[in-house]
């Protein structure tokens, strides 16, 4: 038995309370968005409805209320990713963009005709396209590492792909449709060797481990707001000053420059550079009490709780015939993809979404994953710390339900 | 129940498509793909100088609605004219969106009605219209049709 109170952490999520198709909401989809603690409404709620400004303008009460706000929620987010400086945070609109910022900004200005770019065979779409379309602009060539049958990437063939000819190398920590935890340290110490940058999408990874930027010593990390319990609409980049420095804007506007002439603009200094426009103030806000939220659990209680789910979840879903789990990765989060043998993911979703469950079903943006294992889509089971055994035996019975349906 | 999507004659043309085959001789054919799911089928028809349906087939693989779609399509088109069959897209894309009714109004829809309560599932109409405008791309000479 957890000695883990998930119950007492319940309570905090208001969505939980609602009811599907007349059933309590079984919420296995975290992987797509997770829910918001009230703290994270309420932090929200509180800037629209006392205290509304624009931030970096104005000398106005509010609005220097809410520059304070906005950039002590920097603070929080250097201080939950261990960054060195604070003007090493750009705030985006999310993990998409954030990964386009860095293939735009630093690619078009550091890579040439005839450079390698390394990705790998479980990159979401977001980690494929931004790099593709940077290859069509400056000539560049994108590598794959290969990933093998549970679901793993093959270290030695990332060794191999690696070359003087490397010059940007873009990993996914925790992928979203297998659980695989990418050995992501050693990975940018052999890229480092080479003379390559890292970029890591930690979309998934936020909650499923503690960050230390430092020790990692990635050259940019990239993160979603509302997949680590915040709000849609704002994301993070992080990068090495000394790159943010070299980086030519992203785009332009205002807040992003120092003095506007028609015959010359000079450019604000970090992190104003790459923030152009009014920036999604309420979402940032909310995002900081969402990382304050988190920082009142134990990382080693969800860790441990979230692993329980896991082995739990696994071993149920496999007990049920014509299961096959896809992505059997030794080092998983807490996400299990699967497949029923006769019936279509799709199906399979709207079916136990009858009964309240929601999963995702599809390709999960990961459309080479999925030609990888032959498969058109999966069933995909993510788990927050928040669930429960209780849910995943709903889980259970919904599936077999809808075995019960197919066999009629 | 009207509502209910998974109706035992669905659940049976899922398991034992009717026409499921390529056609040999076939005057049209094309291909349908619907990315966000992985549905993917092909077309095969065979119009006779008459301009009537005579076989209408298909291949491909899909969910257990778009499959269904598919073999039910092939049996209600056989033997219809091309006018025939575009008034029944017509009616069969209606009736998906729930712009049809049809207890209250009048169709040749026939067996298709089982669909009826699709419209309550908005992101599963596409699974069941890929079939049909796979056929009517093939019928009008577009080779890929994709719904998203």
């Amino acid at each position: 038995m957890s000695a883990f109170d998930v119950h007492r952490y319940r309570v905090d999520f208001p969505n939980l309370n609602i009811s599907v198709h007349g059933k309590p909401l079984v919420y296995l989809d975290n992987a797509a968005t997770t829910l918001k603690p009230r703290c994270v409404i309420d932090a929200i709620n509180a800037y629209y409805v006392t205290g509304v400004a624009n931030v970096h303008r104005g000398v106005h009460y509010l609005s220097e209320q809410a520059t304070a706000a906005f950039e002590y929620s920097r603070q929080v987010v250097r201080q939950f990713l261990h960054a060195r400086r604070v003007q090493e945070i750009i705030f985006t609109k999310g993990c998409t963009e954030s990964l386009n910022l860095v293939a735009q900004a630093y690619g078009r200005q550091f890579l040439k005709s005839g450079d390698e770019i390394i990705i790998s065979h479980m990159e979401h779409h977001s980690n494929i396209v931004p790099w593709q379309m940077l290859c069509q602009q400056v000539g560049c060539v994108l590598k794959v590492i290969p990933i093998n049958d549970q679901g793993e990437i093959i270290i030695e063939e990332y060794l191999k792909l690696l070359s003087d000819k490397t010059k940007l190398v873009s990993l996914v920590w925790v992928s979203n449709s297998l659980g695989t935890v990418n050995p992501v340290k050693t990975m940018v110490e052999a890229a480092h060797k080479k003379g390559a940058v890292v970029v890591i999408d930690a979309a998934q990874a936020v909650t499923h481990t503690p960050i230390n930027v430092q020790d990692l010593d990635c050259d940019f990390l990239v993160f979603s707001g509302h997949k680590i319990f915040g709000p849609t609409g704002v994301g993070v980049l992080y990068g090495k000053e000394k790159w943010l420095e070299a980086m030519p804007p992203y785009q332009g506007g205002g807040d992003m420059i120092k003095t506007v002439t028609f015959a010359q603009t000079t450019y604000n200094t970090l992190p104003y550079k790459f923030e152009a426009g009014t920036p999604p103030i309420a979402e940032v806000i909310g995002l900081r009490s969402a990382l304050e939220y988190l920082q009142t659990i134990s990382w080693e209680g969800m860790r441990q709780h979230k692993q329980e789910l896991l082995n739990y979840g696994t071993k149920i879903l496999l007990s049920i015939d014509g299961v096959r789990i896809i992505g059997t990765a030794k080092d998983k989060t807490s996400i299990v993809s699967f497949v029923v043998e006769g019936i279509h993911p799709h199906d399979l979703g709207t079916l136990v979404d009858r009964e309240g469950v929601a999963v995702r079903t599809g390709h999960h943006c990961t459309q080479p994953v999925m030609q990888r294992f032959g498969v058109p889509a999966t069933a995909r089971v993510s788990l927050a710390f928040y669930n429960t055994k209780e849910e995943i035996n709903i889980l259970s019975q919904a599936v077999k339900k809808t075995q019960v349906v197919f066999q009629r | 129940m009207r509502d209910e999507l998974y109706q035992q004659t669905i659940l049976e043309h899922n398991r034992s498509p009717r026409n499921f085959k390529k056609l040999e001789g076939a005057t049209h054919a094309a291909e349908g793909y619907n990315p966000l799911c992985g549905d993917h089928l092909w077309i095969y028809i065979k119009v006779n100088p008459q301009n009537m349906i005579e076989e209408v087939s298909f291949e491909g693989s899909g969910c257990a609605i778009s499959k269904a779609s598919a073999s039910m399509m092939t049996t209600a088109l056989k033997d219809k004219t091309i006018e025939e069959t575009n008034l029944l897209f017509d009616e069969f894309h209606k009736l998906v969106i729930g712009q049809l009714k049809p207890d209250q109004q009048s169709n040749h829809l026939g067996k298709l009605t089982v669909f009826s309560g699709i419209w309550q599932y908005p992101s599963r109409v596409k699974c069941a219209v890929l079939p049909w405008h796979t056929m009517h791309g093939a019928l009008e000479k577009v080779k890929t049709i994709s719904t998203e």
